[in-house]
């Protein structure tokens, strides 16, 4: 007889298991792209904008501004990225935190650097659909800035490295370049490039305490400059 | 009324704290923007400089240090090394650093010359 209400007890919990869970997964669904992003990335990521304004606030940052992620990313990029994260920045978000004296020049202490989570495919998409609905700083960015055109490579990396000094603080393959700031042999797949655009122009505007100079480029070298990192992206390193 | 004046300016403190906390010290712009290029010591020997073509400044280098006058140092941090006919490896921090940071800087490098 105990065994018998037992039985029907465990039975009962078993059915309404299921039907919680039949009547949750849904309501999941529907808004996770929102959860995961809540629950996994806001820790490190901002997503209203909020720059740092002091270099306090530049140092302790724990990953890049997403605020703008429809007007500066491109979406098939994050979707992928999140599956398998590779590193962008080769010495993190703030090089000085991630810095050792060496031999003889100072190096990348890459103990101190961490691995980038890492999302299921269903996830990536669900997160980054939301990502790509934000848009502040719509107003930095002129649609059509960019006019497609072509420059080859070895007068790209001509302009990038000794025209205008960029390869100081950039890589343009792995391995090769400077390491404060974040790869540019990606940087035309990553981003969209009236974004890139407006960024070289004036990266103060974007980020007032960057770390990158404005070179006060010519409208015309912005332009070869992005011919350039698009044809460095389809080099596929 | 006082409660309400009292939220009012504990609201807007924030506003006025970072207005003056814009100017910063010439030793957090140094490791924020220099030491990259110029090293943790100023030696000339940062993390970008294995393929850099031209080797930055060694700042704690009395003799080379001190031939140059603060007008020149101004001149080279603020419109970058092309201005005094150097390298466009040193890029221009105008846009960056205000007038007098970029003062503070001239004196900061004085300090680690010891020139
Ligand atoms: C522990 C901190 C941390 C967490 C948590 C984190 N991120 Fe990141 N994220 C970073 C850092 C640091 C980078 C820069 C990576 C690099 O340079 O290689 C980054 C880069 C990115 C980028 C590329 C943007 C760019 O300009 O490099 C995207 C997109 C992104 N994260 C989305 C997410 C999403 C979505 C989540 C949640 C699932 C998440 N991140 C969770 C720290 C974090
Ligand atoms: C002193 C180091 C430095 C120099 C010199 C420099 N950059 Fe940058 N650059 C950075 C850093 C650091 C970032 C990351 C954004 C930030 O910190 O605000 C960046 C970001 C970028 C980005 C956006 C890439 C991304 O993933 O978000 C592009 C494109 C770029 N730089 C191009 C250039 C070009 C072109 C030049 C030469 C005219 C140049 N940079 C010179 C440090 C530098
Ligand atoms: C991207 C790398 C880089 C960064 C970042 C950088 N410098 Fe330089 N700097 C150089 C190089 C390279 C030279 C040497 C130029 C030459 O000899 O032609 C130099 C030279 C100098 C000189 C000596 C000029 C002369 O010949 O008299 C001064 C002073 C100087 N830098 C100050 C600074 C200060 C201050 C900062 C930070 C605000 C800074 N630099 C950031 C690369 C850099």
């Amino acid at each position: 007889m105990i065994f018998h209400i037992a039985n029907f007890y465990s039975k009962c919990l078993w059915i309404v298991l299921i039907i919680a869970i039949s009547f949750n997964t849904p309501a999941i669904a529907a808004n996770s792209g929102k959860d995961i992003l809540d629950s996994k990335c806001l820790s490190c990521h901002t997503i209203s904008k909020k720059t740092p304004s002091t270099l306090k606030e530049l140092w302790e940052r724990k990953g890049p501004d997403l605020s703008s992620t429809g007007i500066k990313y491109k979406q098939e990029w994050i979707k992928q990225w999140l599956q398998k994260p590779v590193r962008i920045r080769p010495a993190g978000m703030f090089y000085g935190n991630h810095i050792k004296k060496g031999k003889k020049t100072d190096e990348v202490d890459s103990a101190t650097l961490i691995k980038h989570p890492k999302l299921t495919g269903e996830q990536a998409t669900l997160v980054t659909k939301v990502l790509m609905t934000l848009k502040q700083n719509q107003n930095l960015v002129k649609t059509g800035d960019y006019k497609p055109g072509s420059i080859s490579l070895t007068l790209g990396e001509m302009m990038f490295d000794k025209f205008k000094g960029c390869l100081a603080c950039h890589q343009i393959e792995p391995g090769y370049g400077g390491l404060s700031g974040p790869e540019v042999y990606t940087a035309a797949k990553r981003l969209q490039e009236d974004y890139l655009i407006s960024f070289m122009r004036d990266p103060q505007a974007w980020e007032p305490k960057s770390i990158m100079p404005n070179k006060h480029l010519k409208e015309t070298d912005l332009q070869k400059l992005v011919h350039y990192l698009r044809a460095l992206s389809q080099e596929n390193f | 009324m006082k409660y309400a004046i009292f939220i009012f300016i504990y609201c807007t403190l924030p506003f006025f704290s970072v207005a003056d906390a814009s100017a910063e010290t010439a030793k957090d712009n140094y490791k924020t923007y220099c030491v990259q290029c110029h090293g943790l010591e100023g030696k000339g020997n940062g993390i970008n400089v294995p393929d850099m073509s031209t080797q930055p400044r060694n700042h704690t280098d009395a003799k080379e240090m001190s031939a140059r006058t603060d007008q020149e140092l101004f001149k080279v941090i603020k419109e970058g090394g092309q201005a005094i006919k150097k390298s466009v490896l040193m890029p221009p921090w105008g846009s960056t650093l205000s007038d007098g940071e970029i003062n503070d800087l001239v004196k900061y490098l004085h300090h680690l010359c010891k020139c």
